[in-house]
């Protein structure tokens, strides 16, 4: 199937809805990301952030509506899910590394089993990405012997080494000392510089005010305010918001 | 006796206290050699009573025999070798069948879990020999199977993958929700996120509870002597029939099964350790 929205546009979502049995997570979505564009979105606990962007990636499904990646619309588990999530990186809040491997082995194990690559060439687009991220020395490392915030940029390289079109963030920093969430952040501003797709899922209103294109603030399974972040954090219209505002930023 | 004079009873023992005699490392050893002696004690009198002839002596030429210079192993020791190889086949088609049975119960498909349901209920609820019966009077001729030892081998690995099946399932379900999700989110399907990311990190876990089913393997071969195949219990019953030593041969089958199963843990505890130090 394909959209008829303009190339430029990367994820298509209209008309949303997603239950959880009968409890209604999602209502009426629509959203829309660009090329290049850097999305936040945040909102208080509950209200479907992270439901959200795991619909784009399929490790939720959407009971109604439509959601278009690259002109292809998103829909049952078939053989092309898979190869359609390697498309989009995610990067978790409790980071997911695997244990048994080492952080390299983290980084190569996607392009070696999913994508086909030889172990050098595999190695080498590792290490490369291991070096974006700052932590080339921790390559032969098990994931337990590395910090948190190491372990997250980790995370992040072995996503990138995908090369995926789109990056998803889950609230990347909220499991880190207040020591390591700024070199977490100061990796993925230098990734948004590249002009990489991010929707960032973060209560990080300084890194938001940085990178964003575009803010979005849920709540109670709704997108109700949308909008450049000049706008967002100097007039909000809307009550809500600022009242989640006025919380995150008394922090 | 007063509640004062209990109470140092329900301390930990103090190390600064010198340790009562009856506590002692040597008395300790003590104890185990007269239980000992007294249970070989109670044996030779028994045999005694019975008018009992011990013939030790003719024992050794049923493990092995040199005729003419040619070295020959005895009817012991081939029965050893069957039940090794009842026990190692049986342990690889139980695992096969258990982690084909724990998928297909964690699997979203509905036929795969009735399948696997209705399995695991029948296997466990009726009687081994009575499993080794059918296996062996029905199914063996209509498979065709004409070696009783595969009848055997795969009876028992559908029992035991029972067991193998719980054990793996357990194992999977123990890994956190967050590596299938890490997993599928860098485009690994469902079976390469078993093999690559789930089973690698279970399978340490299962280890330990896997070596009670080789064990158990081990031990129920013996029942095959019931459907004539040729394994250690059976060599036992017939060099027993040939010779009527039967004490002097029960007493050295069961140490025998005793040496393969605790080496047998051993291994395994040594290979548990390995893998861990690997973290
Ligand atoms: N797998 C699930 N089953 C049932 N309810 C869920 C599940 N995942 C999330 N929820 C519920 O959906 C709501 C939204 O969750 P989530 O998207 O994680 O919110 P957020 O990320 O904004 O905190 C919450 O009330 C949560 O309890
Ligand atoms: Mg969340």
């Amino acid at each position: 199937m394909i959209d008829s929205a303009d190339q430029e546009t990367v994820i298509v979502m209209t008309g949303v809805n997603k239950w959880f049995d009968d409890f209604h997570v999602l209502k009426d979505i629509d959203f829309n990301v660009r090329r290049g564009e850097r999305v936040v979105v945040c909102g208080p606990s509950g209200s479907g952030k992270s439901t959200l962007i795991r619909c784009i990636n399929r490790l939720e499904d959407h009971q109604q509506g439509s959601i278009v990646f690259n002109g292809v619309e998103l829909g049952a588990e078939t053989k092309q899910t898979a190869s359609l999530r390697a498309e989009v990186g995610m990067v978790f809040q409790q980071f997911n590394l695997f244990p048994h491997l080492t952080i390299l082995e983290n980084c190569t194990l996607g392009p070696m089993k999913v994508r086909g690559a030889s172990r050098a060439e595999a190695n080498q687009l590792a290490m490369e990405y291991l070096e974006k991220v700052h932590i080339p020395e921790q390559g032969e490392k098990f994931p337990s012997q590395l910090s948190g915030g190491q372990q997250q940029r980790a995370a992040i390289a072995r996503s990138l080494c995908m090369r995926p079109e789109v990056m998803l963030f889950d609230e990347p920093t909220s499991s880190l000392d207040p020591e390591m969430i700024k070199e977490v952040l100061d990796v993925m501003i230098e990734l948004a510089e590249t002009g990489m797709t991010m929707i960032c899922v973060t209560h990080e209103m300084g890194f938001a005010r940085t990178v964003a294109d575009k803010m979005i603030f849920m709540d109670e399974g709704r997108i109700i305010e949308e909008g450049p972040p000049e706008e967002f954090f100097a007039n909000t219209k809307n009550e809500r918001t600022k009242l989640f505002l006025g919380q995150i930023l008394s922090h | 006796m007063t509640l004062r004079d209990a109470e140092p009873a329900l301390l930990p023992p103090d190390s600064n206290r010198r340790v009562k005699w009856w506590n002692s490392k040597s008395f300790d050893v003590a104890q185990f050699v007269a239980l000992s002696g007294l249970l070989v004690w109670l044996v030779w009198r028994g045999a005694q009573t019975m008018d009992y002839r011990w013939q030790w002596h003719r024992l050794p030429q049923y493990f092995y025999e040199v005729i003419d210079g040619e070295f020959l192993w005895g009817p012991l020791m081939y029965g050893l070798m069957v039940t090794i190889e009842i026990a190692a086949w049986g342990m690889l088609l139980a695992m096969i069948i258990g982690l084909v049975t724990a998928v297909l119960r964690l699997s979203g498909s509905f036929a795969g879990r009735v399948v696997s349901t209705v399995y695991l209920e029948v296997i466990r609820n009726t009687p081994l020999l009575v499993q080794v019966s059918i296996f062996y009077f029905v199914l063996q001729p209509i498979l065709g199977i004409n070696n009783p030892i595969w009848t055997g081998i795969l009876c028992l690995a559908f029992f035991e993958g029972t067991f193998a099946s719980e054990i793996i399932r357990a194992g999977i379900n123990s890994v956190p929700r967050g590596q299938w999700e890490a997993g599928t989110s860098i485009g690994l399907n469902r079976t390469k996120t078993y093999i690559y990311v789930i089973l690698p990190q279970a399978i340490p876990l299962m280890l330990p509870p896997m070596t009670g089913i080789m064990v158990n393997l081990i031990k129920h071969s013996a029942i095959l002597s019931f459907i004539a195949v040729f394994e250690l219990t059976t060599e036992a019953r017939n060099l027993i029939g040939d010779t009527f030593m039967s004490f002097e041969v029960w007493f050295v089958v069961g140490p025998m099964y005793l040496v393969l199963t605790i080496s047998l843990s051993t291994l395994v505890a040594w290979m548990e350790r390995r893998i861990r130090r690997r973290r």
